[in-house]
């Protein structure tokens, strides 16, 4: 019981962390069909921003606003790269995320950051709500930060501009005609969705205590992951059914993550098992249809 | 409204397949002239239009909109003046969007998006009232994803999306023509229902040589990307589709392979 118990707040307090993640991944391979790998680069920029920030004594909540801003200006880059200069969405994104591993490390310094020595956004809030530093509290601030930023997406989903950012990845042309530039809803949908990315990033880092110039690599499967296991587990349609559908995927990927390895899997196998368990939940919609007929 | 100048338009330049889409166009639509466009096929209806609207740039040529030279504008910036549909109706809407949503976007046409809430309940009750002029029942699906509708349905919200925030121009692109007949004749008659109230200024493709005699005030003739044939007024309205084909042969100087392109109903 006292190993379930922990294995549960484990995995929530995780996918609490990555849910961000999960959102900003949705945001561009599902409501914008735009497969944009900014993400690897973007997400380790986030830890990057906020670590170097604290560790030169930035309040925690400013230095994790920063890594978002930074985000944000990675996803500007990609879609300016992507419509201006008409690269391809996906040569985009690589392009991106290549530079970025140099930018992470100019600003870091070093390819790691320790955090030990300063305070992170999760110990400022133990303090100011009077709570002890504890998974307990880590997680209460992930799921108010997640539920802030969901309810934050589903209003902006709804508004004027979110509809037409939402109709640039449905049907560009259409848009178009109706008088929006595409070139601009594209950049307000990468960099919201990377600034999401890299929010997950800072509070990652902030989590564990440390930024590594090499925490993106995969990121990307983590966040496809959560996205394909919460859809094939809910399927798609409303916005808020959507956003609904990764935070328990989010939540069930980490459960399976936490539970591979307290069955004594190895870490250096984790990423086989992230990329086996995005390959299944792909997959196991087929399988379903075979085995229950269409 | 609407002046086309020497437009020309050349596709596969340099190519075996060269072929000189719009060979020197010119046009002049006085405000609310309705225009009917008939022609064989790649006679460039189509890409009279699309040459309009923005999606394909001239080679030579003007286009002044409204006082405006809108030749060196992009489409989406034209789109503030242009309402256009096309054949497909999966082009004119958003499948996963609501029909309410669809509408919203519309509203918005030319205008900045702002962070405000898209579908109000006063803009709802107006798309109520506008869907219910269409005759479909759509007005009580608002919330109903445009997936789930027909494609004369999605054709007649295009039509409503297209004309909701009054365009200076309507472009109508063989909008008819993947409808079946019962539906092609009830967003027929939305279409000359919306034109005449909004009075808008109209220019419509058509391979239906009776609805290009009936409908509009005005009628020209396309081939091989010249105007061919024009008429206006009580000349237009005296037309027979007979005469029309009469006239094609005349001015094209040739028989027309496939006669049935331009008889057929």
């Amino acid at each position: 019981m006292q190993q379930l118990l922990s294995i549960f707040s484990n995995s929530v307090e995780q996918a609490s962390l990555y849910a961000f993640l999960a959102l900003g991944v949705l945001i561009t391979f599902r409501f914008f069909r735009f497969p944009d790998l900014t993400a690897e680069g973007s997400y380790p920029l986030g830890g990057a921003v906020a670590a170097t920030l604290l560790v030169n004594g930035v309040n925690p909540f400013a230095a994790t606003a920063a890594a978002m801003l930074a985000g944000a200006l990675a996803g500007m880059a990609t879609a300016l790269i992507h419509t201006r200069l008409r690269v391809n969405n996906i040569i985009s994104g690589i392009v991106v995320m290549t530079a970025l591993y140099s930018v992470n490390l100019t600003v870091m310094g070093r390819a790691n950051v320790s955090l030990l020595a300063v305070s992170s956004v999760f110990e400022d809030f133990a303090r100011a709500a009077g709570l002890g530093d504890t998974v307990g509290t880590t997680i209460l601030l992930a799921v108010i930060l997640v539920a802030v930023g969901s309810a934050a997406l589903f209003w902006f989903m709804r508004t004027e501009l979110g509809l037409a950012v939402r109709a640039t990845g449905e049907n560009e042309a259409m848009i178009g005609s109706l008088g929006v530039d595409t070139a601009w809803t594209k950049m307000v949908g990468l960099a919201i969705s990377n600034a999401a990315i890299a929010l997950s990033g800072a509070l990652v880092a902030q989590d564990n205590g440390f930024a590594d110039i090499g925490m993106g690599i995969g990121i990307l499967v983590t966040g496809a992951a959560a996205v394909m296991i919460g859809e094939s587990l809910f399927g798609d349609g409303s916005i808020l059914r959507w956003i609904g559908a990764v935070l328990v995927g989010v939540l069930v990927y980490e459960l399976l993550v936490v539970l591979a390895l307290r069955v004594g899997l190895d870490p250096i196998d984790l990423k086989l098992v992230t990329a086996a368990l995005l390959l299944a939940s792909l997959s196991l919609p087929r399988f379903r249809t075979r085995l229950l007929g269409p | 409204m609407l002046t086309v100048e020497a437009a020309r338009k050349r596709f596969l330049a340099g190519t075996a397949e060269e072929m000189l889409a719009l060979a020197g166009i010119d046009l002049f639509l006085a405000a609310g002239d309705v225009v009917t466009v008939i022609g064989s096929n790649g006679a460039g209806k189509s890409t009279l239009l699309k040459a309009i609207v923005g999606l394909l740039p001239l080679d030579e040529g003007r286009i002044v909109l409204d006082g405006r030279d809108v030749t060196a504008w992009p489409a989406h910036r034209r789109a503030a003046l242009i309402g256009r549909i096309a054949q497909d109706p999966h082009e004119g809407t958003c499948a996963a969007m609501t029909i309410a949503e669809n509408l919203a976007l519309a509203a918005r046409r030319g205008e900045r998006r702002r962070l405000v809430r898209a579908v109000t309940p006063a803009l709802a009750r107006t798309f109520r009232d506008r869907l219910a002029e269409l005759g479909l029942g759509l007005e009580n699906r608002l919330d109903t994803r445009v997936a789930f509708l027909s494609g004369g349905q999605r054709q007649a919200l295009a039509l409503l999306m297209a004309t909701l925030a009054q365009p200076r121009l309507l472009l109508l692109d063989e909008h008819l023509a993947n409808l079946d007949p019962r539906t092609a004749s009830l967003v027929m008659t939305a279409t000359e229902r919306l034109v005449s109230d909004g009075r808008l200024t109209t220019m419509m493709v058509t391979h239906d040589m009776a609805q290009a005699i009936r409908v509009g005030n005005r009628l020209i003739m396309l081939h091989q990307g010249r105007i061919v044939f024009a008429a206006a007024g009580p000349e237009k309205a005296a037309l027979t589709v007979a005469s029309l084909v009469e006239k094609f042969h005349a001015a094209s100087g040739e028989r027309l392979a496939d006669d049935r392109v331009l008889l057929a109903p």
